[in-house]
Formats: structure tokens, C-alpha cells, sequence
């Protein structure tokens, strides 16, 4: 960080958005720093999925605003929220990855679409981005042919196809092997050491938190909003709630194990 | 445990300082730029790259810069390097590529870390091995692998009617077991989907009929014998068959990507981990409502089939509707409306069994279901015209 403070890359005021009459999240603010690796974590139904519907423009606030850069995402007008969005890269739960495309042109679309780029130098960016996610020889395989794994590596390929200003993770480990699931929190401090971008990741795996995250917000669905926001080390050791706190200490193998009564 | 998160927050990679800014930067985003210094055959030539580089603006390229010079080492150093992205990669990509066919040093030293570690990234030969490509195959070689396609997609479809009327036995002996309520909705949306459309092409059939029959029957002064053309035409071919096709391009391309999208989302598998058939849960309901609700639309196809030629009788041959019934009634018997709700039954049949089959069959893609459902629509019209001759043949046989 510079030591004048920089626009935030994501600001968000006093958001309320849900589903019909359901209100999910009520007045919730939080603002994200250029390069800082951001968690949005809590416990089921909490909202994490929501807030981030919103903040890619798939779910349309009720109330308050989100900036990007300065700039106003949700009064935007269309020309404007196009331009915004060319800045985002997202991962998708489910990988999203096109099922008809190989993975090269999965890459390749984002580039076809916002760049004049010629074919081959667009050829050459795609195999690029797949050497540097570890996918090196595999643009012409399609989605089904690849691994759980794999196919996280390819969507995070596409996610980066316009070097993104920030990126968006929704729950980037889901389904991964632990092994797997470091190789895939080590890619995603590689991209950012490299390319600075922003990131926003929305998970609950422990492990992932700890390694990745500058700051972490915990959500809860009681308040609808914000409880914790901290480094998690320190909102581990020191948050006044002890949900908080439960979430982020929690041991693996503190369940009891009734006596078996089987042989 | 507090300490699983103090012992994980320790291999977190330091904070690089990182030459790559925001777009909110500030200020007017800069041209970028490549020159070259030096290049003279037996020296060290040096590049300099500036200003911003970025993917949807023009960008410098090797082959350009460099142009056809020589060196005995490449040296690539920023000067004025604002924003960059992976454009400035791409363009380090070639000077490293070129280096390596002169076999001579690119040195990149003087560069930002992280498009250091990027570049390194890049050279990489990733985790990944690709799948051997499949050699290359000889003409006798495809063409037996077509036939074995072809004979499994037989014995597939073999099996699927035998599942099929296993199924329907099943519901013969025990008809209790069976899923009615699932079989009613599916009667209930195929009347409903289905009974416009029938309902305009079938008025609009007995329309043509009667118009290029009226034509050839007015010259010989026999026009009221439009009525005798539309009523047989309708009654015993043409209002089955164009249900048929209705219900073939709406209902049976429906139970296709139904069936498919289940099969992509795993709910048909998890049906089979559970021991439960997928053909006497889900095939069996929809092929018994499309095969009971055909011959109810084909009957309303006569009806709207031999208003349509009334239609025109009574408006542009002056055949008075009356005239035009008695002589429908006349000619078309029982045994020619009943000769074709029978073919409508098994029409009903075949638009069911093409859906089913199809959507169970599917592929486990967007793209398959796609693929599935217009395999669905295709193999529907085909049973249906492949039945109608067959039907054809045994009436003539049977002198109906």
C-alpha cells in the first residue's frame, strides 16, 4: 500500500438486497482496498452467495450502492456497467465453464468479445493463461473431459482472460481434494502477487481462509449484515462474538465419538 | 485453537510491490512503447519498454522492434512502464522465443518482480499432460467403428422397448404400482401445449384440401364432392398425422430435454443407485399420457379438419354447410375414422418412445441435451411417417 490511501476498489454503502419480499442482507457497508485478498465467510443461508450476485450485477441491490473505482455500479447506465464489468473476472461455483467449447475457446471468448486482438496473438494470450494455471497442452479438451480440479484451473483461466481488476471467487475449493485445494489457494496468490489483482472469495474452508486472506467479513443471517471484519488470525483470537470466533477455531477432531457398539 | 490459524497465516506469500495500477489511476493512459538500442552483429542490444500496455489498446510487437538484427544478448529494461497486463507478457513471450532460436541471453532482470514471476509462470510446463491424440485411423478401421455405433444404438433402442414393455406389463399386473398422477399431469400438459397448434393446422389443412380439390371437382361439375375429399383425407391421414407432428415437435421434444437435463444434473443416476427403473419412473408415464392423449387430439383434428372444408364449401363454393355435412356423413363411416385413431394410438407411441429414448440417452452436456431434443423431434417424424406407411400397407391388405 502506498502511503496515500488509494481509491477503494470496491465500495459498498448501505446495501439491502434479497429476494422478493425476503430481504437477505440489510445495510450493509464494507469497502475493499486495491490488491487486498478479501474472505466473505459465515454459516449457511448468511447471504455470502447474495452479496456476491450483487456485486457482479446478478441480483439488484433494493437499497444503497456499490462503486467500483470511484464509480457508481448500480446507477450505471448500460454503456457504463459494460465497462465495469470488462474489469471483473468471476469463478463460478460450478465452474460455468461452456460445455459445447473446448477449453481454448472458453479462454478465448471474453477476448473475442472486449479486445481487437488478432486470432493468433488472441491464440497465444489463451495458451498463456492456461500455462500459467497449470494447463499447458489442454486447450482442445472440453469441460467434460477434466477433473474437478482441472476445471477449476480452466475457469479461473477464463476469469483471468482480460486481466482482470478484481476477480471474484465463489467458493473456489468446493469439491477439492485438500491436496488439490492448496494447489488451487497457491494459484490464487500467484495471480495476485503477479498481476496485483483484487479478490473477493466467498468460502468456508478453514484452510483457505487462513492462507489466503488479508481481511475477512463474517456474515450472519440474524442481522442481516456484517458481524466481524478483521484479519481472521486476529478475529480468531480476539472478535467479541463468539460465533466468530466458534467458526474460526474450529477444531476438526472435537467431535465425540459415541462408545461403538459394534464389533 | 487458535493456533491451526497463526500456523497457516505463516506460509502466506509476502506482499510484492506491484507495478501493475488500477484503471482508476488518475490520469491519461500512455502509448506503449518498444526501442531498440544497439543491435549491431557481435554486441549486446538493449529493449526498452514504456508507457501502458494493455489488451484492447495497440501494443508493439518483436518481430517489429527487433526487426532482422542480430545480437549476442538481449537485454529488456522499463523505462516509464506504467500500467501493463498480460500484453507486455505476451510481447517478453516472443523477445524470450526469439532469444532462444539465436540461442542468446534475455535478460529481464531489470524488470518489475512480478512480471518476472509471470514470465517464469509462463515457461513452465504446467502439471498438466495432455491426452495422447488418437492415431491416425484407416478407412476400414472408421467405418467398422461407425457399424459398431450403429449396432449399439440398435441394441440400445432394442433394449429400450424391451424395458418398455416389460414396464407396461408391469402396469397390466399390478396397475396400482404405477405413477397415474404422473401420467395425468403429462396428459394434461401435453392437451394443453399441444391444442392450438392442432387446433389452427388442422383447420388450416381442411382449408387447402378443400381448396385444391374444389379446383379439379368444379371442372367436372362435382364440386360438392369436396366434402367426400376433405372428410376421408382428414378423417383417415391427415388429421392423425398432423397431430402427430404437433405433438412430435412440442411434446416429445419436451420429454427429451426433460429427461436430458435430469440425466445432466444426476437425478436419473441417482433414480438407478436407488434400484428405482428410470424407464418405469419416468419413461413409462410420459409414453403412456402421449399415447392415450394422441387419438383425443386426432379426433379434434377431424372435427377442426372438416369445419376448415366447410369452411371454404360454404363461403367460396356455395355449398351450403348443411349440404356439406349430409355428404361428409354419407362417406365417411366409422371404419375410416376408427382406422385412423388407431393409427394415431400407435403415432402417440412413437412420438413417446423417440422423447424418452432420446432424454435418457442423452449426453451429459448443455449440448446434449440440445442434440438429444432435436434427435427427438427427428426420430418422431420419422416413426410417424415409417408407421403410416406400414398402416397403409395392412388396410389396404385388409381392404379398409
Amino acid at each position: 500500500m502506498t502511503t496515500d490511501t488509494p481509491a477503494p476498489v470496491i465500495d459498498v454503502q448501505n446495501l439491502t438486497c434479497g429476494y422478493g419480499e425476503t430481504v437477505v442482507l440489510a445495510g450493509v457497508s464494507f469497502s475493499v482496498q486495491p490488491h487486498e485478498l478479501l474472505f466473505v465467510i459465515g454459516g449457511s443461508g448468511c447471504g455470502k452467495s447474495t452479496l456476491l450476485r450483487c456485486l457482479i450485477g446478478l441480483l439488484k441491490p433494493t437499497q444503497g450502492d456499490i462503486a467500483y473505482f470511484g464509480k457508481s455500479f448500480t446507477t450505471a447506465d448500460v454503456g457504463q456497467r459494460r465497462e465495469i464489468l470488462k474489469t471483473f473476472g468471476v469463478l463460478y461455483q460450478e465452474n460455468a465453464l461452456w460445455s459445447s467449447m473446448t477449453l481454448a475457446e472458453n479462454v478465448s471468448l471474453p477476448l473475442e468479445e472486449h479486445t481487437a486482438l488478432s486470432r493468433r496473438d488472441r491464440e497465444e494470450i489463451v495458451a498463456l493463461k492456461l500455462t500459467q494455471v497449470g494447463l499447458a497442452g489442454a486447450g482442445n479438451l472440453f469441460p467434460a473431459e477434466l477433473s474437478g480440479g482441472m476445471k477449476k484451473r480452466a475457469a479461473l483461466a477464463r476469469a483471468l482472460a482480460l486481466d482482470p481488476a478484481v476477480v471474484f471467487f465463489d467458493e473456489p475449493s468446493e469439491g477439492l481434494d485438500p491436496l488439490t485445494s492448496r494447489a488451487m489457494d497457491q494459484l490464487i496468490l500467484q495471480v495476485r502477487e503477479t498481476l496485483g489483482t483484487t479478490m473477493v472469495i466467498v468460502s468456508h474452508q478453514l484452510s483457505s481462509i487462513y492462507r489466503l486472506a488479508d481481511r475477512a467479513i463474517f456474515l450472519d443471517h440474524r442481522v442481516k449484515g456484517i458481524i466481524a471484519d478483521g484479519p481472521p488470525a486476529e478475529l480468531a483470537a480476539s472478535c467479541t462474538d463468539s460465533q466468530v470466533r466458534d467458526f474460526l477455531n474450529l477444531d476438526p477432531d472435537s467431535i465425540q465419538r459415541p462408545k461403538s457398539s459394534f464389533k | 485453537m487458535a493456533t491451526i490459524g497463526s500456523e497457516l497465516a505463516q506460509i502466506k506469500v509476502p506482499h510484492v510491490n506491484l507495478g501493475w495500477q488500477l484503471p482508476a489511476a488518475g490520469r491519461e493512459l500512455k502509448t506503449a512503447t518498444a526501442k531498440l538500442e544497439g543491435g549491431q552483429p557481435g554486441e549486446e542490444c538493449q529493449v526498452t519498454v514504456g508507457g501502458d500496455w494493455r489488451l484492447n489498446a495497440p501494443a508493439p510487437v518483436w518481430s517489429g522492434v527487433i526487426g532482422g538484427r542480430s545480437a549476442t544478448r538481449v537485454r529488456v529494461v522499463p523505462k516509464d512502464l506504467g500500467k501493463w497486463d498480460t500484453s507486455l507478457a505476451l510481447f517478453l513471450v516472443h523477445g524470450r522465443a526469439w532469444c532462444d532460436t539465436k540461442k542468446i541471453d534475455c535478460n529481464v532482470e531489470a524488470l518489475p518482480l512480478n512480471l518476472q514471476t509471470l514470465l517464469q509462470q509462463f515457461a513452465e510446463p504446467g502439471v498438466f499432460q495432455p491426452l495422447a491424440n488418437p492415431a491416425v485411423q484407416s478407412c476400414g478401421k472408421r467405418v467398422a467403428i461407425r457399424v459398431q455405433h450403429w449396432v449399439d444404438q440398435a441394441r440400445e433402442n432394442i433394449a429400450f422397448i424391451g424395458e418398455c414393455t416389460l414396464g407396461l406389463m408391469g402396469v397390466a399386473q399390478h396397475p396400482r404400482r404405477f405413477r397415474w398422477l404422473d401420467c395425468l399431469v403429462e396428459m394434461q400438459q401435453c392437451w394443453v401445449s399441444s391444442l392450438p397448434i392442432v387446433s389452427l393446422v388442422s383447420f388450416l389443412v381442411g382449408v387447402t384440401l378443400a381448396f385444391q380439390g374444389a379446383i379439379q371437382l368444379r371442372a367436372f361439375g362435382a364440386a360438392v364432392y369436396v366434402a367426400d375429399l376433405v372428410g376421408l383425407a382428414v378423417v383417415r391421414e391427415m388429421g392423425p398425422m398432423m397431430a402427430a407432428m404437433v405433438v412430435a415437435g412440442g411434446t416429445g421434444a419436451g420429454f427429451a430435454a426433460q429427461l436430458g437435463n435430469m440425466k445432466v444434473d444426476e437425478e436419473i443416476d441417482a433414480l438407478e443407485t436407488l434400484g428405482i427403473s428410470s424407464v418405469n419412473f419416468l419413461a413409462l408415464p410420459r409414453l403412456l399420457a402421449v399415447t392415450l392423449m394422441m387419438p383425443i387430439l386426432a379426433a379434434y383434428a377431424n372435427v377442426l379438419g372438416i369445419l376448415g372444408g366447410m369452411f371454404v364449401a360454404a363461403t367460396m363454393l356455395d355449398i351450403p354447410a348443411a349440404s356439406y355435412w349430409v355428404e361428409t356423413q354419407n362417406r365417411v363411416g366409422m371404419m375410416d375414422v376408427g382406422s385412423g385413431l388407431m393409427k394415431s394410438l400407435v403415432f402417440g407411441l412413437a412420438v413417446g418412445f423417440a422423447g424418452c429414448l432420446r432424454g435418457l440417452k442423452c449426453g451429459r452436456s448443455a449440448a446434449g441435451v440440445g442434440a438429444a431434443t432435436s434427435a427427438a423431434v427427428v426420430t418422431g417424424i420419422l416413426l410417424i411417417i415409417l408407421a403410416d406407411a406400414l398402416f397403409a400397407v395392412i388396410y389396404h391388405g385388409l381392404g379398409i
